[in-house]
């Protein structure tokens, strides 16, 4: 194609509340040499903290994907995808939703909004696994996001 | 859903004015048993009429994605996606960009614009293969898609 020698590292921002899927996710994530999960936050609060660089997030790296979980406390992950889409700094950032919903209204509510994409997560972490693998070759090899200033 | 891993099927209108670069798409997709190019269209005014079943379209299928490139007569690719982003119905339908542009800003653009993704084609048909093969692994395994029943359900709404 164009890249790939150039092929820069994909930093991933996972916002999920539940502590469990993102060790899973992790893990699944962990023999990936071209992704780097910059973080994880448990709060759609958090989640906009990080991205704008408030509090104990400043100087935080943006990161060129966010991983959006949807039922989660404080602002949940549609607020904070309509937050970060009508945002002009932060709508350039794809946003996949990660989610144990597949529910038909969820969906066109996350595409309608303006996300890339809508994952449902599997139970068993064997297809997290070969899940993972396919997200991560899409997202580096396939697809070129918003170049990011390290 | 995604739980047994079984490929769900996607739907795709290819909007490209360049010949040669969709007959090496169509072949490419040859092996993507999960994906049906619905229809390829050429030009910007002609996608527009297409999803809103104008013109010689007004049998269209609503398509589950649409590949949309850049350069393209009549209307390019950032004003298609411009006019699909600010229609309710049509919205919600996710929009790759594939182009042979690598240029930062148009990658800036079009995710500004409400693109999913932005794929640069590559030259070499091998490597064209390879893309179209993880594309489609990642459209039919990992990523859902807004049921189609539903879009059209939404396009009967408005008539």
């Amino acid at each position: 194609m164009t890249q790939e020698q150039t092929t820069p590292l994909l930093d991933i921002l996972i916002v999920d509340d539940n502590e469990d899927d993102v060790l899973l996710l992790q893990e699944s994530m962990r023999d990936e040499p071209s992704v780097n999960l910059v973080h994880s936050v448990h709060d759609g609060v958090e989640a906009m903290a990080y991205l704008r660089q408030e509090g104990p997030y400043s100087g935080a790296p943006r990161p060129g994907l966010v991983l959006l979980d949807i039922n989660m406390p404080k602002k949940n992950g549609f607020e904070v995808l309509s937050e970060m889409k009508g945002d002009p700094q932060l709508r350039t950032i794809p946003v996949v939703m990660l989610t144990t919903s597949n529910r038909d209204a969820d969906v066109m509510a996350a595409y309608g909004s303006g996300a890339c994409s809508f994952v449902t997560k599997p139970v068993s972490f064997d297809r997290l696994k070969v899940m993972a693998g396919h997200f991560v070759s899409y997202w580096t090899n396939v697809v070129r996001v918003p170049r990011v200033e390290r | 859903m995604a739980d047994d891993l079984k490929p769900q099927p996607i739907e795709i209108l290819l909007v490209d004015d360049n010949d040669d670069d969709v007959v090496l798409l169509e072949e490419s997709f040859r092996d993507s048993h999960f994906v049906n190019l619905l229809q390829v269209v050429h030009d910007g005014e002609e996608a527009i009429l297409y999803l809103r079943r104008q013109g010689r379209h007004q049998n269209a299928k609503v398509p589950g994605l649409v590949l949309l490139d850049i350069n393209m007569p009549k209307k390019n690719g950032f004003e298609v996606l411009q006019i699909m982003k600010s229609d309710p119905v049509l919205r919600t339908i996710p929009v790759v960009m594939l182009t042979t542009s690598t240029r930062d800003e148009d990658i800036v653009r079009s995710y500004d614009g409400g693109a999913c993704s932005f794929v640069s084609k590559p030259v070499n048909f091998e490597k064209l293969k390879e893309v179209i093969k993880q594309f489609t692994l990642y459209w039919t395994l990992v990523s859902v898609i807004p049921p189609l029943r539903m879009a059209d359900a939404g396009a009967a709404n408005l008539k």
